[in-house]
């Protein structure tokens, strides 16, 4: 992506740009003058005001950071982590779904097969990506690839960014759900390593169907919920108005489901979010999967696929008495 | 319930007001002779308006004698309408959900919690166990529609999965019935989980080569559609279920239009491929014990000396 490309501000970012338009006002005149103790307080309330909006980001602020149209997409992921890149098509039935995105690639020098889910950058791509949001041809499309993965041994690395399955008609006909229920039960059934990264929205089980994973991560600002803030405050609070408040209860941050077990690492991300430099948002990502694959490396085709297996048969909280 | 009963419960019933109310002390009290639900003595049809005598409604299995709409089951229904007489023993009945997010809507998790337990009779969303339809063992599951709209959070999908493992021991075929709206939101992301938890499991029954029939019945949707219901090796449904993926008014939100009136429904799937039979309700048991004596002709149970209808009952399990 284009780094000349100015970032687009996000609502809670609006005092920062003010500020920032300040110091830069002010430094124009003082340089003038020659006096520069009144940037340089400027400069040092900027970085405090800066300090506590990144640091306290709330859950819907992440939301927006995670949708952040300048963000990083897994087909930059891609493209960035190795030099080789073949993508591969089609679900062998009917279709090509451009939500979904698969090929071979290279890390370290071993072969691994990549899937992930793609939104586009502008509107003639989003015709062609519907947004991120995968039909059940896009699903099929990515089992195929598990089962290529499966054949040749490589490795399989997900990169997750869609606000869910496409919720269409056609989508519907063409059985949605057993697309996804598919692929949940043929991931936990496959003898090669699986890393799943989340970099932006995990959308339901949209998102889950390419996350039955040996390890999954997140990148610090991306978000992973059962169902987006705006449904669950509509059916919960019966407002869409209440999707901050739907957004905290659900605990769908990085954070939150580290702590509930449910991820095994936050990737980090530069201050205020992957946008804002992507080279290093790509560097991190590649040295956390590059750490994990060394690690499975260590396992047989066998514990990979119980390890894969307990690891989602141990999920949940209940009682028993 | 006949009309007798009807008029002595209605008696009755006012005592017990009078007396809870301080007014009635010197009153004998007797317990109804049956709670609110079941002493309804009309029900209206919900396919045709048409009013039906409850006792006979019941007797058809909930299913409407002028439309042949099928009315809801509850889990304890629809155990009753499948498995044998007296053969089920549930199992795991002692699972009880937790409130993992300290989740708070209008209502806090644990008050709804409660709440259904009463409205519904049942400790959670799903009632499972082993039991024998006409003669032949089977772990059969059925969900509870009543509690919190059948949704899966981590007890249904943790007994789906104790059920399975039972099953996978035993070498019995799995039946789930399922009716539900989806995944669990009030328990987050652990709710999405369970999808992939009954999903992997039922991959182990998968390759164990064993039976699992999926029974579809109004309503199928969201997390429970897209995970267990749909990976059944059969596929059934009941006439005029709706069964999906997204919910209708969200499609029609996405799509900004209408969908046609049979969208959805059980025989709208059949029609597209995603199921393999819809069966009307009183022809269902019969069916399904049918299927599983033709695929476990070749298979014998695990460690069976005697026939599995002789074993008693405690020794089943």
């Amino acid at each position: 992506m284009k780094t000349k490309q100015e970032i687009i501000p996000l609502d809670f970012e609006k005092p920062l740009i003010a500020l920032s338009k300040q110091i830069s006002e002010l430094e124009e005149k003082t340089l003038k003058n020659g006096d520069s103790k009144i940037v340089g307080d400027l400069k040092n309330q900027y970085e405090k005001v800066k300090g506590q909006i990144y640091k306290n980001l709330s859950p819907i602020e992440r939301i927006k950071i995670a949708r952040h149209p300048q963000r990083p997409y897994p087909l930059d992921y891609i493209q960035a982590i190795s030099q080789t890149w073949y993508e591969l098509h089609g679900d062998r039935t009917g279709k090509d779904d451009g939500a979904i995105v698969g090929g071979l690639i290279e890390i370290d020098g071993q072969t691994v097969m990549v899937i992930g889910t793609q939104k586009g950058r502008d509107i003639k791509e989003n015709q062609k990506r519907n947004f991120g949001m995968p039909s059940p041809e896009g699903y099929r499309k990515a089992l195929r690839f598990f089962y290529h993965a499966e054949k040749f041994n490589f490795p399989i690395v997900t990169f997750i960014d869609t606000p869910g399955a496409y919720p269409g008609l056609e989508a519907e006909a063409h059985n949605q759900s057993h697309a996804i229920a598919m692929n949940l039960r043929e991931l936990a059934g496959l003898t090669v390593p699986v890393i799943a990264v989340v970099t932006g929205e995990g959308g339901s089980g949209g998102a889950l169907a390419l996350s039955v994973a040996n390890r999954v991560l997140m990148l610090e600002n991306s978000v992973y919920s059962v169902i987006s803030a705006e449904g669950c405050a509509a059916i919960l609070w019966r407002t869409k108005d209440k999707a901050s408040e739907a957004a905290s209860a659900l605990k769908i941050t990085a954070q939150d489901l580290y702590e509930l077990g449910v991820i095994d690492e936050i990737i980090p991300e530069v201050e205020g979010g992957a946008h804002y430099d992507h080279k290093q948002a790509c560097e991190n990502v590649l040295n956390s999967i590059k750490n994990h694959l060394r690690e499975l490396k260590e396992l047989s085709p066998e514990e990979l696929k119980t390890d894969r297996q307990e690891k989602f048969r141990r999920m949940g909280a209940f009682s028993s008495i | 319930m006949g009309l007798k009963d009807f008029f002595k419960n209605r008696q009755l019933k006012k005592a017990a007001k009078l007396a809870a109310n301080g007014n009635g002390h010197d009153l004998k009290v007797e317990p109804p002779v049956c709670d609110d639900q079941l002493c309804i003595l009309w029900t209206k049809c919900q396919g045709c308006n048409e009013l039906l005598y409850t006792s006979e409604l019941k007797k058809n299995y909930s299913v409407c004698k002028h439309c042949e709409y099928h009315h809801r089951l509850t889990a304890q229904e629809r155990i009753d309408l499948l498995a044998d007489y007296g053969s089920f023993l549930e199992i795991d009945e002692n699972i009880l959900p937790g409130d993992p997010l300290n989740f708070k809507d209008l209502k806090p998790y644990t008050v709804r919690l409660k709440d259904a337990q009463k409205t519904s009779n049942s400790k959670e969303a799903i009632i499972t166990g082993i039991g024998t339809i006409n003669n032949q063992p089977l772990a059969i599951g059925a969900m509870e529609f009543q509690y919190i709209g059948g949704s899966m959070g981590s007890v249904v999908g943790e007994k789906i999965v104790r059920l399975t493992e039972r099953a996978i021991e035993k070498r019995m075929p799995l039946v789930l019935v399922s009716s539900s709206g989806g995944a669990r939101m009030h328990e987050g992301i652990l709710s999405l989980m369970q999808m992939a938890k009954t999903a992997s499991t039922l991959k182990k029954l998968h390759e164990e080569k064993l039976l699992y029939i999926s029974l579809l019945t109004e309503p199928t949707f969201g997390g429970v559609t897209a995970s267990f219901a749909m990976l059944g090796d059969i596929l059934i449904a009941e006439p005029q279920a709706r069964i999906g993926f997204a919910g209708r008014r969200v499609i029609e939100e996405t799509i900004k239009q209408k969908l046609p009136k049979d969208f959805q429904t059980a025989e709208y799937l059949l029609e597209n491929g995603q199921i393999d039979l819809v069966i009307p309700r009183q022809n269902l048991k019969n069916i399904i014990s049918e299927l599983i004596r033709l695929h476990f002709k070749s298979t014998k149970l695990k460690d069976e000396v005697m026939p599995f209808s002789q074993i008693p009952l405690f020794a089943r399990i």
